[in-house]
């Protein structure tokens, strides 16, 4: 009974619109595609009787005329948002078997405007790695190969960077704290976007550092990454931090017009040793959009080099506390205790065995850096070189740059189990792109822009001015037609 | 500085994490390697910098003193893995 699916969230909602299939008739082909593709682990917990139901108000809603852009479109939720009565695990065991009693506001938004879920996706334990190798279900896989070789879709989101990739849902949505959204995207040649920091509510997104974590969309291509983060953005107050602005219609902004822009290339980002395709595919970005009519402009970021060991203070400082809430005591994993164990081996026991190698280790840095002791030395250091990361884009801004291009990643996707091999510090050099918009709290989007010689997609991010994400998506529109990326994987799951 | 095991030793006690005996020299190493990474920081003229405290320039905001939720003691308790007579129930913590 399947139906070729539509390859876009915008396609799938004119079909609907004109009535040339029905809500219920797309849940069930991506449902089917769901069930064939559980080879790539990106599901992690198919929620089809939710999907169904769903499916049949969009369809009600649509017979009545009274459809939102996103009403009877199929998604997947990343793992990381609480959703009501379904699994919402952030990929530990910490949480196994726990039932969220509310749900997120971003995800409560898709499903009032008549979203569809399909699941929820895998991605890295609480949010932390880049290859989706430190989740409790074993890493998502990407639907694109080398040859024979298995590649990582990336991490955090790599489940919802995979399902997307692969079909199996019109769009995910992801987090990003470093670069989760963009570097899977980039690794999956797909759409990623992280908003300014505030503009979609965290209410009900497991904490992992608060000052940096932002929730986005994750598409086929920019219009449906537009369309998505309006349905996701606005002012909750139940998120005292998220910002009490209009949210604009950002497909309606998508002029694919950039003449007059002036982008920035940020000389700090050349770094020594970079993969020659990368640096060959970031000079074509910018000559792309000089074609289109934009100026580009060699810029200065002087604190770049700076922006890893800032993250790697304040993300794990910041997780150190968030994390304490796992305790065994109100939710997720208690272990099994010995005879005479009092509270304190339970809370030992109990975050010992709940918590993968990763979490801890970076709880461990965290509490360390947050010490009597070294709290000035490392902390406090850190939250000011921040202020100075976030002057460096203040700075290029005021000087008339109204967008940053760079590389999304430092290289393709890599091998499936090559983490092993990598030391820590290693594996986090994959965000030396991602990173600063996180510390500047700007929006960035990846966007796919071309193919190594190995077949595999690479990503140009640009990273905007606060608050203009609308600007930001019409840049990256430009991008994306000049680019004219269109490969997709093989099926081969 | 380099971390020594009763440093690491230490910090898993703060951090409430169960780390054996045998894995701490291991785990000091992993600090160290960490730290000398995170150490570059030190090369940075700070002076006179304020640190971040919020990344978008904001005023928390405020909102009536008013009870806005609440009355959901078997919600609060549905997940806990030990509640007992409306109580998240633990192990002994006073003799």
């Amino acid at each position: 009974m399947s139906m070729p699916v539509p390859p876009t969230i915008a396609a799938a909602r004119d079909g609907l619109r004109k009535g040339e299939f029905t809500a219920a008739e797309l849940a069930e082909a991506f449902l089917a595609a769901i069930a064939a593709g559980r080879g790539l682990n990106a599901f992690v917990h198919e929620t089809p009787a939710i999907a169904r139901a769903q499916a049949q108000a969009a369809d009600a809603r649509l017979a009545a005329g009274d459809a939102p852009d996103l009403c009877g479109i199929p998604l997947g939720i990343k793992d990381l948002f609480c959703t009501k009565g379904v699994p919402s695990q952030a990929a530990s065991r910490m949480l196994e078997g726990f039932l969220p009693e509310y749900e997120s506001t971003a995800t409560a938004r898709l499903w009032e405007q008549g979203a569809v879920m399909l699941g929820k996706l895998n991605m890295d334990e609480f949010a932390m790695g880049s290859s989706n190798e430190t989740s409790v279900y074993g890493p998502a896989v990407n639907p694109w190969r080398d040859g024979e070789t298995r590649l990582t879709p990336g991490g955090s989101s790599g489940g919802s960077a995979a399902a997307v990739a692969a079909g199996l849902c019109l769009g995910a949505t992801g987090t990003d704290t470093g670069g989760s959204i963009r570097q899977p995207a980039a690794f999956t040649g797909i759409t990623g976007l992280k908003p300014t920091w505030g503009r979609v509510s965290r209410r009900g997104i497991i904490a992992f550092a608060s000052s940096l974590d932002q929730a986005g969309p994750m598409t086929r291509d920019v219009r449906d990454a537009a369309i998505m983060l309006r349905a996701m953005a606005g002012h909750d107050p139940g998120d005292s931090t998220s910002a009490d602005l209009p949210v604009p219609d950002f497909e309606a902004l998508l002029t694919g017009d950039i003449r007059g822009h002036v982008i920035g290339i940020p000389r700090e980002y050349r770094l020594d040793g970079m993969n020659a395709e990368i640096a060959a595919l970031w000079d074509r970005g910018a000559e792309m959009l000089r074609d289109a009519g934009a100026e580009t402009r060699d810029i200065s970021l002087p604190h770049t080099k700076y922006a890893l060991p800032v993250y790697y203070v304040l993300a794990p400082a910041e997780a150190s506390s968030n994390l304490a809430r796992y305790d065994g005591v109100r939710f997720g994993y208690r272990a099994k205790l010995g005879p005479g164990d009092g509270i304190n081996e339970m809370y030992e026991k109990t975050r010992a065995e709940g918590f993968g190698h990763e979490v801890k280790r970076r709880v461990m840095i965290g509490t360390h850096v947050l010490s009597a002791g070294f709290y000035d030395a490392y902390y406090n250091r850190a939250r000011k070189v921040r202020s100075l990361i976030r002057r460096d884009f203040e700075a290029a801004f005021a000087d008339g740059v109204d967008a940053v291009l760079t590389p999304a990643t430092p290289s393709a996707a890599f091998a499936l189990g090559g983490a092993g091999a990598m030391d820590p510090v290693e594996m986090y050099l994959n965000d030396v792109f991602t990173v600063t918009a996180n510390l500047a709290g700007l929006p960035a989007i990846a966007v796919p822009a071309g193919l190594d010689r190995r077949g595999l997609p690479l990503g140009l991010q640009l990273i905007g001015r606060p608050w203009e994400e609308g600007e930001l998506l019409d840049a990256a529109f430009s991008l994306e037609r000049a680019a004219g990326f269109v490969a997709s994987p093989a099926r081969w799951w | 500085m380099p971390i020594d095991i009763a440093t690491a030793r230490k910090v898993a006690r703060l951090a409430r994490i169960g780390v054996e005996e045998a894995d701490l020299p291991a785990l000091a190493r992993e600090f160290d390697a960490m730290l000398a990474f995170i150490d570059q920081l030190a090369e940075v003229d700070v002076a006179g910098v304020e640190p971040m405290t919020s990344v978008s320039p904001m005023k928390l905001p405020l909102r009536e003193d008013a009870v806005t939720d609440g009355d959901m003691q078997a919600a609060v308790l549905k997940n806990a893995p030990d509640a007992r007579e409306g109580f998240f129930a633990v192990p002994k913590v006073v003799e």
